[in-house]
């Protein structure tokens, strides 16, 4: 019997705040939902949105990406830069057939392990609900109308 | 007298730009009929499939091969020339990133019938007609291609050797690339055939790009009055320069009108869409949600924008959750 499904959530963290943040909840032994696969990048501004759409296109059901709030970045403005990224690509995703609830920008700082809890345990839940979005095998169905004849 | 080298021109969803940017060779198109045979051209001589068929594989020398593929007829010359063809080049915006027809990824295959043949103001049919891959009456049996559910670019069919783009590609980088192939010294294969910088680097505005740019607005090119001189960006029009390879020679920028982002992006980057959509969004004046949302109602259709050539080719590729039609039993 195949495994359930489970949300898979690829979470992209800021070195600075959201990572250390989960760092903190870590060593605080705060239990949370087991479903994001957490990738540390220097700051939420280095977020390229060429990674949100490979993280869906490689079968990920969300992206959940974490900064510092607002005025706290420690490159002075890389999370406005990611705020305003993130604002176009949800309009891109929308128009792509992908639920915003897939993709969300939170800012953590690094003393909020509880947060990095709250908010990993309401994106699975809610993920969970819209189901798994498997672009990888829609593809694989996409294609499936040339693959027969090559 | 040695053979000369087989060439193919075909097409398959285009619009006959490519064609006619072969034309635009003008005089040089001369000599390159005294250096090359062609061997299939539909839109200029009279050879047909069977006389494709009838060459030995990797017979022909080079197919420039255009438009995207979005039907099984598509398909079935795509293959047949990949397999008689020693080079095989992807030629302009259509076979290189899926083009203009590429943005009918949006929608389903029966969204773009019902369009086509029910909605559009233009169309009267009131029996309802649609086109079928096999219809017999009569005793008759009438065949037609086959609608694909997804428009695709030529590599993602077959592997390609070559891209030459542009929505045409210029007369001057057709007969760089005609050259290089006459003269045997084209790059490795894979290459795209044409300058790896950003079109920014040459257009002819790029002393006045600001370092910092800050959009309060965004303008459309079809509701202000457009300086001439000064760099789109800097004038809060969307412009894909930044992140569109260059080699077009900016004819866009010189007719005072911004980059649309026909030949793609450089070898950094694997979808020109979100590129642009960073280098643009990120410099949003606002730093707060509801007042970036205005800035950014400004774009209205963010595909049509961002992905104007490239969706097909682009990460997502099509619109998820579209359903797949089977394909018609024949």
């Amino acid at each position: 019997m195949p495994e359930p499904w489970e949300p898979r959530i690829v979470a992209f963290f800021c070195n600075w705040c959201t990572y250390t943040a989960a760092d903190l909840a870590g060593v605080s032994r705060m239990k949370y939902a087991p479903n994001t696969r957490v990738v540390r990048v220097m700051c939420s501004g280095r977020m390229d949105p060429q990674f949100v759409y490979d993280a869906f296109a490689r079968g990920a059901d969300g992206v959940l990406i974490g900064g510092c709030h607002p005025g706290d970045c420690h490159y002075i403005e890389g999370n406005y830069k990611a705020l305003r990224r993130f604002r176009m690509i949800r309009r891109v995703l929308r128009e792509m057939g992908i639920e915003e609830a897939r993709c969300r920008l939170e800012w953590i700082s690094a003393a909020e392990g509880e947060k990095v809890r709250r908010v990993v345990n309401e994106m699975v839940e809610e993920v969970r609900r819209l189901g798994p979005l498997d672009l990888p095998g829609r593809a694989a169905e996409w294609d499936e109308e040339v693959s027969a004849h090559a | 007298m040695p053979e000369k080298p087989k060439i193919a021109f075909y097409w398959c969803a285009s619009c006959g730009g490519c064609e006619e940017s072969a034309v635009d060779l003008a005089e040089g198109i001369l000599g390159l009929l005294d250096a090359v045979e062609f061997v299939l051209w539909p839109v200029a001589m009279d050879f047909k499939k069977k006389d494709v068929e009838s060459l030995a594989d990797g017979s022909i020398t080079a197919t420039f091969l255009n438009g995207a593929i979005r039907t099984s007829e598509h398909e079935e010359m795509a293959r047949l020339l990949r397999r008689k063809s020693r080079i095989l080049i992807a030629y302009g915006s259509c076979a290189h990133q899926g083009g203009i027809p590429g943005l009918a990824n949006q929608f389903s295959r029966e969204e773009i019938l019902r369009g086509v043949y029910d909605d559009s103001p233009s169309t009267n049919n009131a029996e309802g007609v649609r086109p079928r891959s096999d219809h017999r009456e009569g005793g008759f049996r009438v065949t037609l291609p086959d609608l694909h559910n997804v428009v695709r670019s030529l590599d993602q069919l077959v592997p390609v050797d070559y891209s030459l783009p542009g929505c045409p590609p210029t007369p001057k980088l057709l007969g760089e690339a005609v050259r290089a192939l006459l003269a045997g010294t084209l790059p490795p294969r894979g290459s795209v055939l044409a300058p790896d910088v950003a079109l920014c680097e040459s257009c002819p505005r790029k002393d006045s790009k600001p370092t910092d740019l800050s959009y309060q607005e965004f303008r459309r090119p079809h509701r202000v009055a457009l300086d001439p001189a000064t760099c789109f960006l800097a004038q809060g029009i969307v412009c894909m320069g930044p992140a569109t390879r260059g080699g077009c020679e900016a004819p866009c920028i010189g007719g005072n009108m911004p980059c649309t982002g026909c030949f793609g992006p450089t070898s950094r980057a694997r979808d020109q869409g979100a590129k642009a959509l960073s280098a643009i969004a990120s410099s949003v004046e606002p730093t707060d949600d509801a007042a970036i949302d205005r800035v950014l109602d400004g774009i209205p259709d963010p595909i049509g924008t961002f992905y104007r050539y490239g969706l097909a080719r682009s990460i997502l590729r099509r619109k998820a959750g579209l359903p797949v039609d089977p394909r018609e039993a024949r």
